[in-house]
């Protein structure tokens, strides 16, 4: 489990447990989020992916901790989580339906506008806002209500609300899927765009999606950490080719 | 959610005021510009109806009725704010209406009493001593702040309590009209204190003005008119500010808001306060006119009236709710005149109706009656290419 590059942010998941009534759906997960790479979380059904991002950011609780920037994230409430710079998105993208594309952008961008100006109406569009339009190729639909968009397309204005909230650690749960073969290579070319001096982790099944944009991967198994390294490593890695990888019809049967 | 269906209303709407453009050449097409400052045009004809038509018309008699809808309506406007806004269905404003009547009322006692003097009812029914708490609303200054001051630390603490607790949906209506009910008993209870199931009433002077006065009862009319007016102002730039999208998407998305850093329970804790001190407003713009307040006027009963012209006259938009109140009004007024036992059962059926078949409420009619004509409907196919070919 050592790490090879060290960044300035991060994000360090110590001996973090989550418990549901005697179930461990996670038990004693260390894992560090560096930034500036996309990080992958695979592993089979039910092995603690989303429960892994959901302790982390407020929804479930767990014990253990989550340290970034000196901040106990498991000790803390899921819009101050956000406030400090994590920001996640589902695995049904979740716009605001009613709203322009534009408008929900505008929302995400409130978190670091004072109360005062929440009174006024919006006058001109903010240059965050107007970035992350160019960024994620909705500019020619601004205006037209989220609700219309393309499956594809409310992910990557998920990612761009991510973006205008100006978040340092992205968890993207499943956002490829569903996508289209051309939808996914925007998508993993839009990652590698953004990823800057961010952390983005990616939950993710699509093990080809996987292989083309992964910096770096931590493969879960029933709620524990099974392997960690680069994608040959993890690929070569006979404890992960026996639950997940290559062999995977007969693998997930008893796994 | 049903509620957002009242969100096809033809009423300010999220986008409607203020959509800001990326492109300037859409803003100045004239379907953009009357979507954005039409509804100013509508409080403007209210405006004029309310505050010169209606005060050179109507007998005072009429007049008065029509004031006393003025101070429902602005308790109802607050009920659009909550609940069609913010999706809190808050069953209980009757307490807000009676936090700010009773104060009122209060004052009016002490001012028909004298000063130094005891109001009478506490000599018919107790021994003749005032308790303490009422010697501070002599003053007409400290009766117009805690008019304002004591529903915001009510609703504020209450609102607290509720709304950081996550309790919401039909737990949040029934723990409001609860209190409601725990507010009249307890008003029924205190009759050494409140004047019990009768009320305050029997009033002189309002503020130093004879209630007798033609004259003085049309400006506390005009007063009521112009509260209104007021507040309608107030909400139209709430509705088109970030907050009331903010509003908006809260009430549609609960939990996504929580992930963009915001703490729903705060934006919602805003529109409970603001509808509180919107209902304790018309409480006591409601007593110089009615010239009561008793624990009928604040009950559940008369908290779910409120809410029933609400939901009649459409409550997420903007004028849905003061139609709607004056609406209720005119009917109960008319109906129980025409129809002294059966009107209850005309108000029911028309509020069913209402349910049924228009739920945006009768604000959302025009919208309605628009999306039937076919040539019209496909509006911005149209305006698109004008403004395009104007650019």
């Amino acid at each position: 489990m050592t790490v090879s590059f060290t960044g300035e942010d991060y994000l360090e998941i110590r001996d973090l447990t989550v418990d549901f009534d005697g179930f461990k759906a996670i038990s004693g997960v260390d894992v560090t989020l560096l930034q500036g790479r996309l990080h992958f979380l695979i592993g089979p059904n039910g092995a603690g992916k989303t429960t892994l991002v959901d302790a982390l950011t407020g929804l479930v609780s767990g014990t253990g901790s989550a340290v970034f920037r000196g901040h106990d994230l498991l000790t803390m409430k899921s819009h101050m989580i956000v406030r400090l710079g994590i920001g996640r998105t589902f695995q049904t993208a979740s716009v605001f339906e009613q709203l322009s594309v534009l408008q929900n952008l505008d929302i995400a961008a409130g978190v670091h506008r004072k109360p005062g100006r929440l009174v006024r109406a919006r006058r001109k569009v903010p240059e965050s806002v107007e970035q992350a339009l160019e960024t994620i190729g909705l500019t020619s639909l601004a205006h037209r209500p989220a609700g219309i968009l393309a499956h594809g397309q409310k992910q990557w204005l998920e990612v761009g609300m991510l973006l205008v909230q100006d978040a340092k650690v992205m968890f993207l749960d499943e956002t490829v899927a569903g996508m289209s073969t051309g939808e996914r290579e925007e998508t993993g070319e839009l990652l590698k765009r953004i990823v800057g001096d961010r952390t983005i982790v990616v939950i993710e099944h699509d093990m080809e999606f996987m292989r083309r944009y992964a910096d770096f991967v931590t493969v879960m198994h029933t709620g524990k950490v099974l392997a960690e390294g680069t994608v040959a490593e993890i690929q070569a890695d006979p404890q992960v080719q026996e639950v997940y990888l290559g062999t995977t019809s007969e693998a997930v049967g008893h796994g | 959610m049903t509620i957002t269906d009242a969100g096809s209303s033809e009423a300010p709407q999220l986008g409607d005021a203020g959509g800001a453009p990326v492109k300037t050449d859409r803003t100045m097409a004239p379907s953009r510009l009357f979507k954005n400052y039409g509804a100013l045009v509508a409080i403007g004809v209210l405006a004029y109806l309310l505050l010169v038509w209606a005060p050179g018309t109507m007998t005072a008699f009429r007049l008065g009725n029509l004031g006393k809808y003025c101070a429902l309506a602005l308790a109802s406007m607050g009920i659009g704010l909550a609940w069609g806004r913010g999706g809190m269905l808050v069953m209980g404003q009757g307490v807000f209406f009676g936090l700010g009547g009773y104060a009122m009322a209060m004052h009016m006692k002490l001012e028909a009493a004298g000063p130094g003097e005891v109001p009478d009812f506490m000599v018919l029914y107790g021994d003749g001593t005032m308790p303490g708490w009422w010697e501070p609303f002599r003053s007409g200054a400290f009766t117009v702040f805690a008019i304002i001051a004591l529903p915001v630390l009510v609703s504020f603490l209450l609102g607290y309590a509720i709304l950081k607790r996550r309790v919401k949906g039909a737990y949040l209506a029934i723990l409001t009209q609860a209190l409601a009910v725990a507010f009249a008993t307890l008003l029924i209870a205190t009759i050494k204190q409140t004047g019990g199931f009768n009320g305050l009433n029997t009033f002189t002077t309002v503020f130093g003005h004879n209630l007798y006065d033609p004259e003085v009862k049309k400006n506390v009319y005009r007063v009521a008119a112009g509260l209104v007016i007021l507040f309608l102002l107030i909400l139209w730039q709430l509705y088109r500010s970030r907050y009331g999208e903010l509003l908006l998407a809260t009430r549609d998305a609960e939990e996504r808001i929580r992930f963009l850093g915001y703490d729903p329970a705060n934006i919602k804790l805003v529109a409970f306060v603001a509808a509180a001190v919107m209902a304790s407003v018309g409480g006591a713009v409601f007593v110089p006119i009615a010239g009561i307040i008793s624990p009928t006027n604040v009950d559940a009963s008369a908290s779910i009236l409120l809410i029933a012209g609400v939901a009649l006259g459409g409550r997420a938009s903007l004028l849905g709710p003061v139609l709607g109140a004056i609406a209720v009004g005119y009917g109960r007024s008319s109906l129980s005149e025409r129809f002294p036992t059966q009107w209850t059962y005309f108000q029911g059926a028309l509020f069913i109706v209402v349910i049924l078949f228009l739920p945006g409420g009768v604000a959302s009619l025009g919208a309605r009656l628009r999306a039937l004509l076919p040539s019209r409907s496909k509006r911005p196919g149209p305006d698109a290419a004008a403004s395009e070919a104007l650019a």
